[in-house]
């Protein structure tokens, strides 16, 4: 009886030769990125020219934002003010141009606060049970106050500045990124290669430097983005309802402020910052999914 | 190095005595403790050096625990185990971190089991920086001596988990397991994720390093087949509990226990002209957290008796170098007349 | 009784998949048939196409990314040319599906009687009080003890093998002719999958229905097959009756799987703990179209002839079609 265990005749297994590697992907150029991730593309290009735009502002065909004119007040979008002037006589172009910086500035500015200060806060929560029931328990409470209110609560005890501004802003988002990160961290916690480590003798601080911090980078980054566009949205409104960026510095709240009462006779001065605010934080958004898209699925690449 | 005292000669590498690991369950407004899963309740056994043991049994029962409570990666309920004769499991996690080194594992998942962001070398060199066996360029030749060991080329060093297939990944784990130099490794299902011919490839790796390097493998699976081929000695849990424990020939030629039995007589056998006489278990697992009492198998065994419903019975020797729990001393073939509705014959 | 016509008759089933790396051959060019009442296996491992192959032929698969092309012939109608409405009239009554994972195949927020009954209801116009009589008829046909409770309770209630037969009971529930089981017990402890091997055999004989059964196990295959198609890459290898390709394997692939399949009993023939064959090398790429034999980059007897030209599948032993060039090597006689 022939039996099929043993080799067959010529069947010979081959030598132990290591096994082949698949060839690694060729680097993908730029336009290929841009075709495979058209959001990111899209976004990210879109927001550049908006730094772009703040950053090299005087450039840009713009005269001092702060400059009064009254005998040239309310003057209509023309030839020699773009966008018009307002009830001071200023140049509306040149304050929304330079008021690009503002919203910039406290969007980076939160985007990057909230997101460090959170991310530690999580990641703490996530590996100490016993500061988690604490911190936690402060972080829901602090959630369950609509961000703007306390926003405005804490701009309401000091004095208006951009910096507190971004502050006031961060402390209202925090708790947002740590809930976050501390849900990432829980799962994390769980996955073999964190047990493999603490097999090999990893000590605590360098598992969570080494293999949690980094898988929790991509979640972050994602909502940093998002954090970025709404406290955009958020400064707007605090300067808006002059709870915000004092108003000697033009912010495209600030604008909206004061063309408020003109709007229906002279609604340029509030359609032009509504416009460019719109399309930033519509660019920023777009990035954010962008990069969500591109972040989520590689984690869980398989060949 | 440190005070550790030479074994007496013929000590096994590992000994585990009585171990329990019991998780609590959290219920009610309070979340205070409502209930146990008696995941790990009562099992003992011993690896001398350079052998394999392996752990086998299904889901829940209890096999991976006894796993990860050997590696400490949770405390233990009751029990000892036993290192070289010394006891590992009462000692503080920074006494134990100098022996974390002599074992290792290996996991199931060759997908989740290695850090996605750390390049291999990353990975590999992490136990031996943990140590401190070695450092700088030294490290890089260690690392690539471990990759030759396993059979991948050295410059794979410099890639990333993912650009590797599940069996290559299995390697890569296996290599990080060598890295400190450990005599003991777990292999926690390490090859039930792969494909039959890329478990065939791990399995003579395994060996050919066991013979190779002198190591010792506790090897948890619930495929038969597989642990017949690799396996020295063999353990058979069911529901937390050991029920036999014999060498390789002995178990897989004339099991005692008719949970055994029935494990064995369930395989399929790639043969079609073979048609055979099954034991076939009717009804699912017992949940761990309300075992059956008495004997933990009772509910679902064909030669049931009165006494096995109320009386524990503890692994004895049982004849031809078989330990086994069951309260009868020769299992018969055929199954009582009393018992016909337990199990068929196929 | 595979005098007539069979029952399902695929013919050059092309199923690719459009990817933004590239077009993804998942199955290429496989023709096989299922005569009435039969079980065929479909053998292979990971990547080789069997689920795909299953999913095109009841046409699961989503046509943006997916494009199907070739032949399902399922009682002569073209099942590939058949509106949607109209396959849905087939899926579940004529041809139906028993998945692998049955923690995810059901339904977690409908109890096991709303889903069994379903299918009743749909395709037989039923009562729902009816349905329900149907679904703890069912239960009990699959041996699931104490049904007229079971009916009422929700997946999460009941354990693997339990919802593995509450999988059998709705792929059963309206006699279909052709049953098609995607790795039906890989989830299952092995004395579980014991029970469910007995019961789908027990029934199957009491439906009738044909089994197409996918599985990479080849013990499985041994006792529940008749024939036996093997795939890689895509691609049928090999085909015969069970006892034909057990006995007697041709194709290198085939035998190189058997032989690093391990063997219960193999501690009583050998002295030392014995070897597995290795099979060397992995699965190639599905991007790219391969040039000459799928198996030229593993196969220890290639030729140069291999790998330029792909083999056609060809009788080389009674009831025994091969893809190789080299076939047929009759094996070693022990």
């Amino acid at each position: 009886m022939s039996t099929t265990t043993l080799p067959p005749d010529g069947f010979t297994p081959a030598p132990k030769l290591a096994d082949v590697l698949p060839p690694r992907k060729e680097r993908s150029k730029l336009g290929m990125f841009a075709y495979r991730h058209p959001t990111i593309a899209v976004g990210g290009f879109m927001v550049s020219l908006f730094v772009l735009m703040a950053i090299f502002a005087p450039l840009l065909w713009t005269v001092d934002p702060t400059a009064l004119a009254p005998a040239r007040r309310t003057r209509p979008p023309s030839e020699l003010y773009w966008f018009g002037t307002d009830m001071l006589g200023r140049d509306v172009y040149s304050r929304v141009v330079y008021g690009a910086r503002i919203s910039l500035i406290v969007g980076f500015g939160v985007a990057i606060c909230a997101a460090s200060i959170g991310l530690f806060i999580g990641l703490i929560s996530g590996f100490i049970r016993a500061v988690d029931a604490v911190v936690m328990r402060i972080m829901d409470g602090m959630m369950s106050i609509p961000s703007i209110l306390l926003a405005i609560a804490m701009m309401a005890l000091t004095r208006a500045s951009v910096e507190n501004v971004i502050i006031a802003i961060t402390i209202a988002d925090v708790p947002r990124v740590s809930r976050l990160v501390r849900g990432v961290v829980l799962t994390l916690r769980e996955q073999p290669y964190v047990e493999a480590a603490i097999a090999a003798g990893t000590r605590t601080p360098m598992i969570i430097i080494k293999h949690i911090l980094p898988n929790t980078l991509a979640p972050v980054i994602v909502q940093a983005t998002f954090l970025c566009a709404s406290a955009m949205i958020a400064e707007a409104t605090l300067s808006f309802i002059g709870a915000g960026t004092p108003p000697i510095i033009p912010s495209w709240g600030n604008i909206m402020a004061e063309g408020r009462a003109l709007w229906q006779v002279k609604p340029y001065i509030v359609f032009f910052p509504a416009v460019f605010l719109s399309i930033t934080v519509l660019s920023v958004n777009l990035l954010g999914d962008g990069l969500r898209d591109a972040l989520d699925p590689r984690m869980a690449k398989r060949i | 190095m440190s005070n550790s005292q030479t074994p007496a000669p013929g000590t096994p590498l590992l000994e585990v005595k009585g171990l329990k690991k019991h998780f609590p369950i959290h219920g009610g407004i309070l979340g205070g403790k409502t209930g146990n899963v008696f995941a790990v309740d009562g099992v003992s056994f011993d690896i001398k050096r350079g052998e394999t043991l392996s752990l086998v049994g299904e889901s829940g029962c209890g096999k991976s625990t006894v796993g990860k409570a050997v590696l400490r990666l949770y405390p233990i309920t009751d029990g000892e185990v036993l290192l070289d004769g010394r006891r590992i499991d009462n000692l503080s996690a920074g006494e134990l971190r100098p022996l974390r080194k002599r074992i290792q594992v290996v996991f199931q998942d060759p997908f989740s089991s290695l850090n996605p962001r750390q390049k291999l070398r990353d990975i590999i060199a992490e136990p031996i920086i943990n140590f401190g066996l070695a450092s700088g360029s030294e490290l890089d030749d260690r690392v690539g001596d471990l990759l030759d060991k396993v059979r991948l080329p050295r410059d794979a060093m410099y890639r990333y988990p993912h650009e590797f297939s599940g069996g290559q990944r299995q390697r890569i784990a296996i290599a990080r397991a060598l890295a400190p130099g450990s005599d003991l490794i777990i292999c926690d299902e390490a090859v039930s994720a792969l494909d039959v011919s890329v478990k065939a490839q791990i399995v003579n790796l395994l060996s050919d390093l066991q013979d190779e390097l002198g190591l010792t493998l506790l090897f948890i699976s619930h495929d038969l087949a597989i642990v017949e081929h690799l396996t020295h000695r063999v353990a058979v849990m069911y529901l937390g509990k050991m029920v036999e424990m014999a060498d390789r020939k002995t178990l897989f030629s004339t099991p005692h226990h008719p949970y055994t039995r029935a494990l064995l007589s369930a395989v399929p056998v790639p043969d079609p002209t073979v048609k055979r006489q099954r034991i076939i278990l009717r009804g699912d697992v017992p949940s761990p957290i309300n075992p059956p009492s008495g004997c933990r198998f009772h509910t679902r065994c064909p030669f049931v008796f009165d006494r096995c419903k109320v009386d524990e019975p503890q692994l004895r020797d049982v004849g031809m170098g078989r330990m086994s729990a069951c309260h009868l001393d020769v299992v018969p073939d055929t199954v009582p007349e009393a018992n016909r509705q337990a199990a068929v014959a196929a | 009784m595979s005098s007539s016509a069979p029952l399902l008759e695929v013919q050059n089933l092309q199923t690719h998949f459009g990817t933004v790396d590239g077009v993804v051959r998942a199955v290429e060019g496989v023709s096989f048939h299922i005569n009435a009442g039969e079980t065929l296996g479909v053998v292979g491992e990971s990547g080789c196409g069997k689920s795909v192959t299953a999913m095109s032929i009841l046409r699961l698969i989503s046509t943006p990314p997916g494009k199907m092309a070739g032949k399902i012939l399922f009682k002569g109608t073209n099942l590939l040319e058949l509106s949607e409405p109209e396959m849905q009239a087939i899926r579940g009554k004529d041809i139906s599906m028993i998945f692998q994972e049955p923690m995810t195949s059901l339904n977690p927020v409908l109890t096991v009687g709303r889903q069994i009954g379903e299918t009743v209801m749909l395709h037989e116009g039923v009562s729902a009080r009816d349905a329900e009589q149907r679904a703890v008829e069912m239960l009990t046909l699959v041996g699931i003890p104490a049904p007229g409770r079971r009916v009422r309770e929700y997946p999460h209630q009941l354990s693997g093998g339990m919802r593995q037969r509450v999988m059998i009971a709705m792929a059963l529930a309206c006699s279909p002719q052709l049953l098609v089981a995607d790795e039906p017990t890989t989830a299952l402890d092995v004395t579980i999958q014991a029970q469910i091997l007995e019961l789908m055999r027990d029934l199957k004989t009491r439906v009738g229905a044909a089994i197409m059964l996918i599985t990479h196990d080849l013990g499985v295959v041994a006792e529940m097959a008749q024939r036996v198609i093997v795939m890689y890459a895509g691609r049928k290898v090999e085909e015969g009756t069970a006892e034909e390709i057990f006995l007697n394997p041709l194709h290198p692939y085939t035998r190189g799987l058997m032989g690093s399949m391990p063997k219960l009993g193999s501690s009583l023939h050998e002295t030392g703990r014995s070897k597995l064959t290795e099979i060397q090398g992995q699965v190639p790429s599905l991007r790219k179209p391969i040039i000459g034999c799928a198996f030229a980059g593993r196969c220890p007897n290639v030729t140069d002839v291999c790998r330029q030209m792909a083999p056609a599948i060809e009788l080389k032993a009674p009831n025994h079609l091969v893809a190789c060039h080299y076939a047929p090597r009759v094996a070693v006689a022990a």
